[in-house]
């Protein structure tokens, strides 16, 4: 029973990080109707990022501490914003009216070349991500361990998504973001400027991206250039679990992979831990290709 | 006619890699091992080409069918403790490798279900994920050597087995899309609804690529396993794919000769730029970026045949032309 609840922490903190990232795949897909491949490669960025910046903290504001950890989560939050519309730019919007296929290749060519190109020039091997909170013990006997880390994860994922819930909601960019995704025809010729609301969201989704990897940081502290790969995958299952382009059933889907993933490791085996997600997503793809709450679109001819 | 001619072809390629086989001790074995991977992967580029150029599909799990053939004839031929050069042993590895065939195209089929019912991302994201399964699979079953790898293959496969199984990859292939019936795979992959509507069974065409795709994809399996006489997992990974790949969309898809082009100068590039060996993969995928954006039907284009470059090649002056062509 013990074990079953410390797995549901570990579970849940796991998958609010997927959650963070599939929210990114999710408002891309709304928008674009399209799957952004490189999104795991931008969570990898962020995580560099971070590790970079962290040494820069101990002048600043003196080694490690919630201010070092605010500011170095931003920094990353910020570099990966201008990332992920930098992509968009120049690998995505030459190809906006091309077959879909087409774009999909080439988000797969960004994604194995911020991969390879993270290889060139960070170095192929795992390299240690500073602990930036220092972790402390709120319950440690022999019923359950619970550190600090696992609540500041939770913490920090749910407070970003109320702030993203309170951009898309409650803001004249979130309505012209709704209106893009709804119909792109229609939004511009309301005087929406569709290239900068689609900018706009790869910026949003990338930022969230890198705060999920700072917090993937503290609980995985070795991060090296492939490390995106199958957080992203996961993060994808997670979308599309729900029914991709839906905010709310991201974030459940994240939960879900999450707590099933850490649920299979610790009964099953450590094994199957990448491969249980993928048999969610192809099962669900098979049976309610919509997703769990989605709704089915017919296709027009 | 044109199929009677493909015939001969066919038949002079078998004469000749049997031909050149007698030659393979006087090249050095460096040279001789990168002849081998171009067949190699001719043969994956070419079944790839198939599911993705002609038919449509999105597969990004070449290396799963790929692993699958290479096991399964890896554990037949072991099992039976072939020794290369008697005998017994031609007919034992053909049996072999078509059974590796075999075992891959019934995955093949696994595959082609999904992708009755998915398109593109979701298509490209499951086969990723089959593929990733297989692996995991292989990697947890013991008797295959888990993560460990299985070692001591007989080395059975020489230049006469590859480039046998080369030159009638490309015949049926080449026979295939260019039947009556192959018209349907590129009807399908055009226009899917429009093939419904006038009678193309869309569900049959996915399957048969994705069937066939995977059995040539084992086939090169075993090839592989048989050359390199020891396999392990993560051999047959995802970027092992995306190699594959980079072949397709480099060479064109559905374009045959591209495709055989690409395969060969991407399997020698790498060992050309040995000295900067870490860019490669960089390369690659910059590679893919600008195709993509510059020229989506491949480098050498959709159209482009070994006859008209032949032609395009001994041509004659011809006179100016008159308007627009």
């Amino acid at each position: 029973m013990s074990e079953l609840l410390q797995q549901i922490i570990n579970g849940v903190s796991m998958g609010s990080i997927y959650a963070l990232i599939a929210l990114g795949y999710t408002m891309v897909y709304g928008i674009l109707r399209f799957i952004n491949f490189a999104h795991g490669d931008v969570f990898m960025i962020g995580a560099f990022v971070g590790f970079f910046v962290a040494p820069l903290m101990v002048p600043l504001v003196g080694g490690s501490g919630l201010a070092a950890a605010v500011i170095i989560m931003l920094v990353s939050m910020a570099a990966c914003a201008l990332l992920g519309v930098t992509i968009e730019k120049l690998a995505y919007r030459p190809l906006r009216s091309r077959p879909k296929l087409t774009v999909l290749i080439t988000a797969i060519g960004v994604s194995l070349f911020l991969e390879y190109g993270g290889q060139l020039v960070f170095g192929p091997d795992p390299k240690p991500f500073p602990a930036l909170i220092p972790s402390t013990m709120i319950v440690n006997s022999s019923f359950l361990v619970l550190s600090s880390n696992s609540l500041v994860v939770i913490g920090t994922a749910l407070g970003l998504m109320l702030l993203l819930r309170y951009i898309v909601f409650h803001t004249r960019m979130g309505t012209a973001m709704r209106a893009v995704s709804f119909d792109h025809r229609a939004a511009s010729l309301m005087g929406i400027n569709i290239d900068s609301v689609i900018s706009f969201t790869f910026a949003l989704g990338s930022a969230l991206a890198a705060a999920a990897a700072i917090l993937y940081g503290s609980i995985y502290p070795s991060i090296n250039p492939l490390m995106g790969l199958f957080p992203g995958l996961k993060a994808f299952v997670a979308a599309v679990l729900g029914g991709i382009g839906n905010l709310y059933v991201a974030v459940i889907g994240g939960l879900i992979i999450g707590l099933l993933e850490t649920l299979v490791t610790g009964y099953i085996s450590p094994i199957y831990r990448d491969a249980i997600s993928f048999a969610v997503l192809i099962l669900i793809l098979l049976f309610r290709p919509s997703g769990i709450l989605g709704r089915h679109e017919a296709e027009k001819v | 006619m044109k199929q009677h001619r493909s015939k001969v072809y066919l038949l002079l390629a078998l004469v000749a890699a049997g031909i050149l086989s007698k030659f393979e001790t006087s090249i050095s074995p460096y040279y001789f091992q990168i002849i081998i991977y171009i067949g190699i992967n001719v043969i994956l580029a070419s079944s790839l080409n198939l599911i993705n150029g002609f038919a449509g599909q999105f597969s990004l799990g070449h290396a799963g069918f790929m692993a699958l053939g290479a096991y399964t004839s890896a554990v037949i031929t072991s099992s039976l403790h072939l020794t290369p050069g008697s005998a017994a042993s031609y007919p034992m590895f053909a049996a072999a490798l078509i059974a590796g065939g075999l075992v891959a195209s019934i995955f093949g089929l696994l595959v082609g279900i999904p992708s009755l019912r998915l398109k593109g991302d979701y298509l490209a994201i499951t086969t990723l994920g089959l593929g990733e399964i297989i692996r995991v699979i292989i990697q947890s079953l013991d008797f295959l050597g888990a993560a460990r790898g299985f070692t001591g293959i007989a080395k059975l496969a020489d230049f006469f087995w590859v480039y046998a199984v080369v030159a009638v990859v490309i015949f049926t292939i080449a026979n295939l899309v260019r039947s009556t019936y192959g018209k349907g795979f590129l009807a399908v992959r055009d226009d899917e609804i429009a093939a419904e509507a006038v009678g193309v069974d869309a569900t049959r065409y996915k399957i048969v690529a994705f069937i066939t795709g995977a059995f040539f994809a084992g086939i090169a399996g075993g090839l592989y396993a048989h050359f390199v006489t020891y396999i392990n997992p993560s051999q047959f990974g995802f970027l092992r794919s995306f190699e594959i790949i980079v072949m397709v969309v480099v060479g064109g898809m559905g374009n045959i000769a591209g495709v055989i082009l690409a395969a060969a100068v991407l399997t020698i590039l790498p060992e050309a730029l040995r000295a900067v060996a870490q860019y490669r993969m960089v390369l690659y995928a910059f590679l893919l970026i600008v195709i993509m954006i510059s020229r989506p039907q491949g480098l050498f284009g959709a159209k482009l045949d070994w006859g008209r470059l032949w032609r395009w090649i001994g041509r004659r002056p011809s006179p100016p032309a008159e308007g627009k062509a």
